[in-house]
């Protein structure tokens, strides 16, 4: 495609989802990737340009691009890195892709947000809607910048009418080579579990997770949008398709466990993680399903075995020791 | 050490599922299996749970042993099931008994005595998910925190909901107080009118006798974190052998604005406690004996 052609920006391009999404919209649309990180293996025709968002040289290809759209997927969740750099990077970051879209004309935003700001909860009900309240770090503090960056996508799609904004909430996101904490615990062959507590959880596929960003990019949707992809299973189900052997430890004493683990670094699993395995923290996806047509295109036990790294091996984690960076 | 929990597990599930059959007779079995292979409102996935993470199968094993009770040992007498209507329904009832066993008892009855049987949701405290294994056993039979989103869903989806508007009011109700409904909450009937579902009065005789709760000591409650802590002559409220009666009435439907002032659905709430009030006296004067 020539370089005339108005191109969509994907940040975090380089991670496995960015790396799927370009290849779904590779060949449809002029991409113009932006990642700290670099791409290995990129196709010579896909032009990546290795940045950090933050800075000018970022803006620059904002500038002069033609850009007529933005995928933000450029989110770190990484447990291990400072929190301060994980705020820098996912709070300023985020604000700064945005003010490059208000500043540069550019007309559709699609920025990837998370249903975990809802924040698993005992009160919560079975089916969250989008006007829940965001409690995802009233419990779980770190995940704090995950939240500001929904919040502050919220308010662009106020303060900027003109750009179409759509804020997407996927489920756990799976799927080979997906590090996020829900596929770390998954791929555990002896997790943990709460004993007595076996809640529903939901899981996306990262090719369907792509499908929903193109979904959303194609559209003339604004607004906030739950995305869920084949279902729900309670964990037990999942980590039984998956032949794990799960660790029962009584709730009471699992924060404490975990909290002195963590800090000893004999675990990348911060104890605010519990909850997910021990509350609801489900959500309702019909509003994507009906205003936009979305279907999931993965069934439910494929979605689930997605947590396999596909013929690439990748390094066993055992018992919540293994440590994995964990971009999306 | 693992598979063998497995296999243990397997095995009490698989015995209090031929209990659960073995109660019932042919004709009751037929019925479950029919529900368990092919239900419509049912949307079992392929791993056997509803959204709501409700397991029919398991349902089936964990009423065994209830099952057993509502035989043997409260020997229920059901009136008026033939009144149920199809699709969405909510069942009001009294509550009372110290444990919620008036509800398990409903809920077996609309299983095994209704045709075709009918799984009934019930919703239950805010609490119930942060206790252990009692969380988890509570969701796979079906029941589900009593959000009005849950409750308006479950609805929609054609269910039968079973709600207790004394709440634990009714269920910690003292001796001295029994057959008297404690004031109704409200919840019931905006769900009732926003989704258009018929209300079908119930009236439990028997359970309020169950366990005399002769007073209330209200500060060891506090200390335990419950909503009361009744006192039984047996200490523990071990429910005593009453016969249950449980009457079903003739559906009662409204219509209006959900979304009124509270002083505009007492009216409707008062209407629905008043049924209830009068079943349950036109109950007691039909019953000979609190035990037979």
């Amino acid at each position: 495609m020539s370089s005339s052609h108005p191109a969509v920006a994907i940040t975090g391009i380089s991670g496995p989802l960015g790396r799927s999404l370009a290849k779904l919209l590779h060949g449809r649309e002029r991409i113009v990737g932006i990642d700290r990180r670099p791409f290995p293996g990129r196709p010579k025709d896909l032009d990546v340009h290795q940045v950090d968002i933050r800075k000018r040289k970022a803006e620059d290809l904002f500038r002069k691009g033609k850009i007529k759209a933005l995928i933000h997927l450029g989110i770190v969740h990484d447990p291990r890195m400072s929190a301060e750099e994980h705020h820098q990077f996912n709070v300023i970051g985020t604000a700064k892709a945005l003010e490059y879209c208000a500043r540069h004309g550019v007309k559709k935003l699609v920025v990837l947000s998370s249903a975990n700001v809802y924040g698993p909860h005992p009160n919560n009900t079975n089916f969250l809607t989008e006007d829940a309240p965001l409690m995802g770090a009233a419990r779980f503090g770190e995940i704090r910048d995950l939240v500001e960056v929904d919040i502050l996508a919220q308010s662009f799609i106020w303060k900027h009418p003109e750009v179409e904004t759509v804020i997407l909430r996927p489920v756990h996101v799976v799927g080979p080579g997906i590090s996020n904490a829900a596929s770390r615990y998954l791929r555990l062959r002896r997790p943990w579990v709460l004993m007595g507590f076996d809640p529903m959880i939901q899981l996306i596929h990262m090719e369907d997770t792509c499908k929903a960003v193109a979904l959303a990019l194609g559209s003339r949707a604004r607004g906030v949008y739950n995305v869920v992809g084949a279902g729900q299973v309670p964990l037990s189900a999942a980590l039984k398709e998956l032949g794990r052997r799960p660790i029962g430890v009584p709730h009471f004493a699992a924060r404490g466990l975990l909290d002195r683990l963590f800090k000893l670094r004999l675990s990348d699993f911060p104890p605010g993680e519990l909850d997910f395995i021990q509350f609801l923290c489900t959500i309702d996806g019909r509003r994507f399903e009906e205003e936009l047509g979305w279907k999931p295109s993965v069934g439910l036990r494929q979605t689930i075995r997605a947590v396999e790294p596909d013929g690439v091996l990748m390094p066993r984690t055992r018992g919540g020791l293994g440590r994995i960076r964990s971009d999306r | 050490m693992h598979f063998m929990r497995a296999e243990l597990g397997q095995l009490v599930k698989g015995g209090l599922r031929r209990l659960t059959f073995r109660l019932g007779g042919e004709e009751v079995s037929q019925r479950l299996e029919a529900l368990t292979s092919s239900q419509p409102n049912h949307q079992s996935n392929e791993f056997g749970v509803d959204p709501f993470g409700m397991d029919l199968d398991y349902t089936l094993a964990a009423m065994g042993p209830l099952f057993w009770l509502y035989k043997h040992y409260f020997r229920v007498r059901t009136y008026g099931l033939g009144r149920m209507p199809r699709g969405r329904v909510l069942l009001v009832s009294n509550h009372s008994g110290q444990l919620p066993l008036d509800g398990a008892m409903i809920g077996i009855s609309l299983l095994i005595e209704a045709d075709p049987p009918r799984p009934v949701r019930s919703m239950v405290e805010k609490w119930v998910p942060t206790l252990p294994y009692v969380s988890m056993f509570m969701a796979r039979c079906g029941q589900v925190v009593g959000t009005p989103q849950n409750c308006i869903r479950l609805l929609e989806n054609e269910e039968a909901i079973l709600v207790f508007p004394e709440g634990t009011r009714g269920v910690n109700k003292l001796f001295s107080q029994r057959y008297q409904l404690a004031p109704f909450g409200q919840g019931f009937m905006r769900l009732a009118l926003e989704t258009n579902t018929p209300i079908v009065p119930i009236a439990v005789i028997g359970a309020e006798e169950q366990a005399p709760a002769l007073l209330d000591v209200k500060p060891l409650a506090r200390l335990l974190k419950m909503p009361s802590m009744p006192i039984t002559p047996t200490l523990l409220p071990i429910p005593l052998p009453v016969r249950y009666h449980i009457h079903f009435g003739a559906p009662m439907r409204f219509t209006g604005r959900h979304d009124d002032d509270d002083s505009e659905l007492t009216g409707k709430v008062n209407e629905v406690r008043a049924v209830i009030q009068s079943m349950i006296h036109e109950g007691l004067r039909q019953r000979k004996n609190v035990f037979w």
